[in-house]
């Protein structure tokens, strides 16, 4: 990353710690999402509108304060409201800010066919290219987050892009500026985890949630967005967060088994056209025996 | 349909009518374009192919509407063709003499009527796996309109697409070879619509005294 030449490590004329030092910036950057302290203000759906220019597009009341029922092309972030029923009848309100995962081994990237059209960077964010993107939409079915999103105007698919543009620049993402609870963080993926991993046994030891734990999910490789939840046993309670997503198992048979078996097939079948023109050659109408003979030919 | 090949005042044989010329022609021309883009989107080291064709958004926004066209003249052929393809006594008789077929030792294999067995499975390939692709395809024209709810049908998409496509692109190589290269005269027979006697003799011996004898009959 270009802002690693940028990094303090002293400065002058300046008592006690340095701003930044021992902090630290590994190519791997992850946005932590702690659930159990999210207020559901929505300040980072409007940050993330107003840092990537988007309007407000309009909302759909179905009785939550949901904003709209799933993510959209122009709409990238977006906290769902879940109100769920614990054992003991009574209800606790799920907020889960919706967004990319950025996965390890992102699901859209794999069933692209578009040269460059989706970029994943050595820190770990994926970022799709609209002007490489042919608009076909198989990164909408390779995604197991319902992430991408297709836009009927520009024809192309849009989703968040953990603000790379920030990020390169040494900056968090607008999401995580905007949060006033600070639920949000943003680090490397090791400081991220640690502090994932931490709050969890707090929730556990002293606030009672048995089940608190991380959701990092290793069915995509691990994701450069994780989350803590009070019930990490139990995501699809989150607004239908995966417990174990994975590339559709159709598109990684198409895009291993399949291509590899077709393309040997196809070229196995020329090949096999071409051996029989050398070995055979063409047809003709004149050698045909008179039909006593054929049919003596055939009892041969 | 009938077949309504008949014998031509200048001694050939009249194979393939205008309508079926012009049908057959025009599944070939959209079967190319959806062959070519679709390899494109099939490899990466294809992808040039897109790019000669006018660029990957280009042939991203036609293939669906090329799709159409061939589906469209795939029901056509479907309509023509379907009662002269049905599967005859004959057909297994000529499956056992595939490799004399093969090898070209065409004096072992069965007499057959207007079509052998191995061009009825042509006609009955592409039909199929035209509705696969067609359904797949409708599928994949429009991923965002499919709920998430309903998302195994795009899982469904992405693999029956393809495996569809490559079994037209084996009936694809065959069929052209046998045209271009192996038989004298099936191009020809494409083009203007005829053929000489010695060739529907040589490869079609009933259908040859079938037009012979309703040809003598009408007289």
């Amino acid at each position: 990353m270009s802002q690693a030449t940028t990094e303090i490590r002293r400065i002058s004329g300046h008592a006690g710690s340095v701003p930044g030092e021992g902090f630290s910036r590994d190519y791997d950057v992850c946005k932590l999402i702690d659930t159990t302290t999210c207020i559901g203000c929505k300040a980072c759906e409007v940050a993330c509108l107003e840092w990537n220019g988007y309007s407000f597009t309009e909302t759909t009341f179905d009785n939550s304060y949901q904003t709209m029922p799933e993510t959209q092309w122009n709409y990238w972030n977006l906290i769902k409201f879940n109100e769920h029923e614990r054992e003991d009848g009574s209800m606790q309100l799920l907020m889960r800010k919706d967004q990319c995962m950025h996965c390890e081994e992102p699901g859209c990237l794999a069933a692209c066919p578009a040269d460059g059209a989706i970029v994943q960077y050595a820190n770990g964010i994926v970022d799709f290219q609209q002007d490489q993107c042919i608009g076909c939409g198989y990164c909408i079915t390779g995604c197991p987050f319902n992430i991408p999103k297709f836009s009927p105007t520009a024809r192309k698919v849009f989703k968040c892009t953990l603000c790379n543009d920030r990020v390169t620049q040494g900056l968090e993402p607008a999401c995580i500026k905007s949060c006033p609870t600070g639920c949000l963080h943003f680090g490397s993926k090791t400081d991220m985890k640690e502090l994932a991993e931490n709050r969890a046994a707090q929730l556990r030891e002293h606030s009672g949630f048995a089940n608190a734990g991380v959701y990092d999910p290793a069915g995509v490789g691990g994701t450069h967005v994780i989350y803590v939840l009070h019930d990490a046993t139990n995501p699809e309670a989150y607004g239908g967060l995966p417990k174990n997503p994975t590339i559709p198992l159709t598109v990684r048979l198409w895009k291993m088994p399949l291509k590899w078996l077709g393309n040997f097939a196809i070229v196995g079948g020329l090949v096999g056209l071409a051996v029989h023109y050398l070995r055979y050659g063409t047809k003709t109408e004149e050698v045909e025996e008179p039909p006593e003979q054929a049919e003596q030919g055939a009892k041969r | 349909m009938k077949d309504e090949a008949r014998l031509l005042p200048n001694g050939r044989i009249l194979r393939y009518t205008f309508v079926e010329r012009l049908m057959h022609w025009l599944s070939a021309l959209s079967y190319v374009y959806l062959l070519l883009t679709g390899l494109a989107f099939w490899s990466p080291w294809l992808f040039w192919i897109a790019v000669v064709l006018g660029g990957a958004t280009i042939s991203r926004e036609l293939h669906p509407w090329a799709g159409l066209l061939f589906v469209a003249a795939t029901f056509w052929m479907y309509r023509t063709w379907a009662d002269q393809m049905r599967e005859t006594e004959v057909d297994k008789e000529w499956w056992r003499a595939l490799p004399h077929y093969i090898r070209n030792e065409d004096e072992l294999v069965p007499k057959i009527g207007k079509y052998n067995a191995g061009q009825k499975s042509l006609f009955w390939g592409f039909f199929w796996c035209g509705i696969a692709l067609l359904v797949s395809g409708v599928i994949l024209w429009f991923p965002q309109q499919v709920p998430w709810s309903l998302r195994f049908l795009r899982y469904l998409a992405v693999i029956v697409h393809p495996v569809a496509a490559l079994l037209t692109i084996a009936l694809f190589m065959i069929h052209l070879y046998m045209g271009l290269a192996i038989e004298g005269g099936a191009l020809h027979s494409m083009v203007r619509g005829d053929v000489s006697k010695a060739w529907a003799r040589a490869f079609h011996r009933l259908w040859y005294e079938k037009v012979l004898n309703e040809s003598t009959s009408r007289k």
